[in-house]
């Protein structure tokens, strides 16, 4: 009777992983934060389907899984700006994010693409046969960490899922993602090893998100930033959001799956507040930055967080 | 000892050690680490120690900078703790399939190939941090006659394994990685291993280092 209950997947899609709320207290020994991407639409997608809210769940870019169901009945639920069909018998029936569905056995899932935005989340009432390693169960593909041996969704691969929620109750949210246009960001340590021409730019100017940009980090096209100290700082640790300007005056923006150390000089650090609106730009989005004040950081994130919990307790 | 504390964004602390880059620094910000790690202030979920700095971050959901500031200026450290490290030996194979970058070396220090691994191999190493990728050992100091920058085009793919020299550091490649420091040699010794949850790292901070070169068919049956 083991495993009875699982999804195949028919099509992987471009960077599936299964993610959670990350690793924390081993960056010293290389291994980075990890998790959900956008942690708002991770943790909501979980509370739709009745979990706690930091189950893992499948994250998917751009174009997500097409999932075969085989077993008893469940329940799933997908955030973000997602476009998806639920197949049903000879039925295709257009699914809505933020509200969850049943599906029975020989259903399938086709997560088709993600609406002018880059990643997605489902969830399901019930838990993914996962490996924990260092407390989550966070893909890591570069150090091949965590679930799934460390690696991407494959094709024709079996997903076991078990512990089967026994209530499940439809739910709903009416919830639209908002798009952003201004980054606010905090002064770096290095901001003065830039030119005066090349603080206005970073502050002033429009940068392009580049199709260089994934999980580890977003890479900035624009006008180019121009240093007049150094070029390279002595390695140093690095955290989500930093934002490194390396020789050739174009910005990196630190992702989840970020390296831990880096040499290049810090222009700024995005706050945590638009951390989940950023990492959902797509390629070609155009952005700005905007200086802001540590407090109001501070004060910023406090809001966000409210935000995310009374959007939490609505369900 | 801290020279500084600055915000770096809004959810971590950047401790500034000084400028410069030697064992003395690097032994104060690795006992700090140590010592910061075993009191597991509640909020602090990260420490980074690097060279000369010490990147603490933190939850901002549980604490913010002035909290965290207090604490780290108001910790009593004991600044006697001698520093408990390990001597560790890893054998390497520079011959010329490993050794991606050797003719290189030659031609930018005008050096022949046996001069640049006499001295290679005759200085003790100390690691001075582990990262960028999970347990890559930065190591210290080459001999300044091998002193030599980055590859202009960095390689996309570094095999694992490699050990890479640039400016006055060795390091070792713990998996296949983009990278672009000299290739003089590949160790077929684990370097991190995943499957060691609670010590993973072969090399950790602090340790000194002593490579031993082998040949090719020492280096193919290592391990049997």
């Amino acid at each position: 009777m083991e495993n009875k209950n699982f999804f195949r997947v028919i099509r992987a899609g471009i960077n599936t992983t299964f993610q959670d709320e990350g690793r924390t207290n081993l960056y010293h020994i290389g291994i980075p934060f990890s998790g959900a991407m956008d942690n708002r639409n991770y943790q909501l997608s979980n509370r739709l389907v009745n979990n706690d809210i930091n189950r893992p769940v499948l994250e998917f870019a751009y174009q997500g899984p097409l999932l075969k169901y085989f077993g008893d009945k469940i329940t799933f639920a997908i955030t973000g700006d997602v476009n998806f069909n639920i197949i049903q018998a000879k039925n295709v029936i257009k699914g809505n994010c933020y509200e969850s569905y049943q599906i029975d056995d020989g259903d399938e899932i086709d997560i088709l693409s993600t609406n002018k935005s880059v990643y997605g989340y489902f969830s399901i009432s019930a838990k993914f046969d996962l490996k924990v390693q260092w407390g989550s169960c966070s893909t890591n593909t570069k150090a091949n960490i965590g679930a799934n041996d460390g690696r991407i969704l494959n094709n024709n691969q079996k997903i076991i899922i078990n512990k089967i929620n026994k209530n499940q109750i439809k739910k709903k949210l009416n919830y639209m993602n908002t798009k952003i246009e201004k980054i606010r960001v905090i002064k770096g340590t290095n901001f003065n090893y830039f030119s005066d021409e090349g603080k206005k730019i970073f502050f002033e100017k429009e940068f392009i998100v580049s199709k260089l940009s994934d999980r580890m980090g977003m890479r900035l096209n624009g006008p180019k930033i121009k240093n007049i100290v150094d070029t390279n700082i002595r390695s140093e640790g690095l955290i989500k959001g930093v934002i490194q300007v390396p020789a050739d005056g174009n910005p990196i923006i630190m992702c989840s799956d970020h390296g831990t150390i880096g040499g290049y000089p810090k222009i700024g650090v995005v706050i945590s507040a638009d951390y989940d609106k950023l990492v959902q730009l797509p390629p070609g989005s155009k952005i700005k930055f905007q200086p802001i004040e540590l407090s109001d950081a501070e004060t910023l994130y406090k809001l966000y967080d409210m935000e995310t919990h009374n959007l939490i307790s609505q369900i | 000892m801290i020279k500084n504390i600055l915000n770096l964004g809004d959810a971590a602390l950047y401790c500034d050690f000084g400028s410069e880059v030697n064992k003395h620094i690097n032994s104060s910000v690795i006992k700090y680490f140590r010592s910061l790690k075993k009191k597991k202030i509640h909020g602090i979920n990260n420490l980074t120690p690097s060279y000369n700095k010490l990147i603490i971050s933190y939850d901002l959901k549980i604490t913010n900078f002035n909290e965290i500031k207090k604490v780290i200026e108001n910790i009593s450290f004991d600044k006697n703790d001698e520093l408990v490290t390990k001597k560790i030996e890893i054998p390497i194979c520079c011959d010329e399939k490993y050794s991606l970058d050797l003719e290189r070396l030659k031609e930018k220090i005008k050096l022949e190939k046996d001069e640049i691994l006499k001295i290679f191999f005759s200085n003790e190493y100390f690691c001075y941090m582990t990262g960028f990728i999970a347990g890559m050992p930065f190591l210290g100091d080459l001999n300044n006659k091998l002193k030599i920058k980055r590859l202009e085009t960095p390689r996309i793919k570094v095999p694992k394994g490699s050990v890479g020299i640039t400016e006055q550091f060795a390091n070792i490649y713990t998996f296949e990685s983009p990278g672009g420091w000299n290739i003089i040699g590949n160790t077929p010794i684990k370097i991190f291993d995943k499957t060691k949850e609670s010590k993973p790292n072969l090399i950790n901070p602090g340790d000194t280092i002593v490579f031993k070169q082998i040949d090719t068919e020492k280096y193919l049956n290592y391990g049997e």
